[in-house]
């Protein structure tokens, strides 16, 4: 799977199940803020997550992921590093 | 000094109908709601006969963090509430501002639960069941979801009392708003529709195999029944004090004047016609009315040959003299259990309110102890004033609720 891949299938279920705008998804922006996450929806990430690429994200990952281009660059290296294992 | 009690909403989702006016053309038709399920045979159920519920369309209507926790019933619960607050002209500006309660009746959340566990054991992981898991398997998934979406400030529980669950909420309503603790309660009654829910029931015997004739198989009082037909959704009863309704300008439908419960003391499962007697004599003793005075009794009655044999007996003992209309809305929902309390008394509300008796459909032959009762078998035009409800439940818990026409 291609980077170009993975962020086109992120976006997909972020618009899909959190119902956000597509044009707010843009790399700068704040994933939180945008998505308006409380701690219940953060646990419903990590079950789409797993859904849609195969591994559990650890709660604590997601102190470094800030904007949407820092979670598709986290999605990439566990992709990746799944794939090389 | 005592607090009369009003009803000011209705709101309905079963399988007669997604709303109250596909209901009453429903009621007034004598149309069955019952079908069949085939991924029960699979499951290994002896019957697949269910009612058939449509499932509501919440996306667009509702926001994801409020979707994610509703279970199946709880889904029915919302769209039935949504419809009782729209008409006894409850908004949210309105409700934010005041103490609404809310008690639903519901005993199960079986595939919520079930869901739950099997995603545990496959996937080794409780963190993969999401959010809304525990918010959909808890009993008060109902109470727990609708306070949170309508910005509930009052009373906020669940009564679990097997089929006489959604009865009992009401009961409870009205005694709260009686007393002076309430001023206006959301009342209710919620069941799932589903091959988890049912399975135990269906162990026991308890459904009709007539699967060659689905529309035909639920027959209260009939003296060829062979079973009952599992079946929900969920009914929605806005109740208030008549003082809350006068000062809100609500709509007022009818009043609620009598509530009457006994326990069996008996045996789990069987019914009690000491104990239903017990309920109903209570009921008539709260309204302050003679048994003569009611017009309509809308029986538990659900098709189990011991079931509808004793509660034949309870009522011709307490009514014997004055022979009320009788019929079993269960002739065409099949057995709503945990919402059948609350349902029956939208049904019940409805004819009244339209002036007819909705027809036992099916009734055909009597047995000995249904032969002295006065069945209506087809609709009936007919005005009534004052009917009773009973609800009857496993572990012997009874429930016998009273309503008069608002004059």
């Amino acid at each position: 799977m291609t980077q170009q891949e993975i962020i086109a299938k992120i976006n997909e279920f972020l618009v899909e199940e959190f119902e956000v705008d597509a044009e707010k998804i843009v790399p700068t922006a704040n994933l939180r803020e945008t998505l308006e996450l409380d701690s219940l929806d953060y646990v419903d990430l990590v079950v789409i997550i797993e859904s849609n690429f195969g591994f559990k994200v650890v709660a604590e990952d997601f102190i470094n992921i800030h904007t949407f281009q820092d979670f598709y660059d986290y999605v990439n290296r566990k992709v990746t590093e799944k794939a090389t294992a | 000094m005592h607090n009369r009690v009003v009803i000011t909403g209705l709101g309905i989702w079963s399988c007669l109908g997604k709303n109250l006016d596909e209901v009453t053309d429903s009621l007034r038709a004598g149309k069955s709601g019952i079908g069949m399920d085939m991924e029960r045979k699979e499951w290994g159920y002896r019957s697949s006969l269910t009612g058939i519920v449509a499932k509501p369309e919440l996306k667009g209507i509702l926001d994801r963090r409020a979707r994610v926790g509703l279970s199946e019933e709880a889904e029915y619960a919302y769209m039935a509430t949504l419809e009782a607050m729209k008409n006894a002209k409850m908004d949210m500006s309105w409700v934010e501002k005041n103490e609404v309660g809310i008690l639903y009746g519901n005993d199960s959340s079986a595939k919520a639960v079930s869901e739950a566990i099997d995603t545990i054991r496959i996937k080794k992981d409780t963190t993969l069941l999401g959010s809304g898991s525990i918010f959909q398997s808890m009993n008060c998934t109902v109470t727990m979801n609708l306070s949170t979406i309508f910005k509930l400030k009052g009373i906020n529980f669940t009564i679990s009392a097997a089929c006489a669950s959604g009865s009992h909420a009401i009961g409870l309503g009205y005694l709260m708003i009686k007393w002076g603790l309430q001023k206006h309660i959301i009342c209710g009654g919620a069941q799932e529709v589903n091959p988890f829910a049912f399975g135990s029931f269906d162990g026991l015997s308890a459904f009709s195999i007539r699967e060659n004739e689905p529309t035909k198989a639920s027959r209260p009082f009939d003296k060829d029944r062979d079973g009952l037909i599992p079946s929900g959704g969920a009914a929605t009863v806005i109740i208030e004090s008549y003082e809350s309704a006068m000062e809100r300008g609500a709509p007022i439908l009818a009043e609620i004047v009598g509530y009457g419960f006994s326990s069996n003391g008996e045996h789990i499962s069987n019914s009690s016609v000491d104990g239903q007697i017990r309920s109903l004599n209570m009921a008539l003793k709260d309204a302050g009315v003679d048994a003569s005075v009611i017009d309509y009794i809308n029986a538990h009655a659900t098709s189990t040959p011991g079931g509808d044999f004793a509660e034949a007996q309870a009522i011709d003992a307490v009514f014997g003299q004055s022979k009320p209309m009788v019929s079993s809305t269960k002739s065409m929902t099949g057995h709503e259990c945990w919402m059948a309390g609350a349902s029956e008394i939208v049904y019940s509300t409805l004819m009244m309110q339209n002036n007819f008796i909705a027809p036992n459909i099916n009734f055909e032959n009597p047995d000995e102890a249904s032969a002295k009762l006065n069945i209506v078998s087809k609709t009936t035009e007919k005005n009534i004033d004052m009917y009773l409800s009973n609800s009857f439940g496993f572990g012997g818990t009874n429930s016998s609720l009273i309503i008069k026409k608002f004059k």
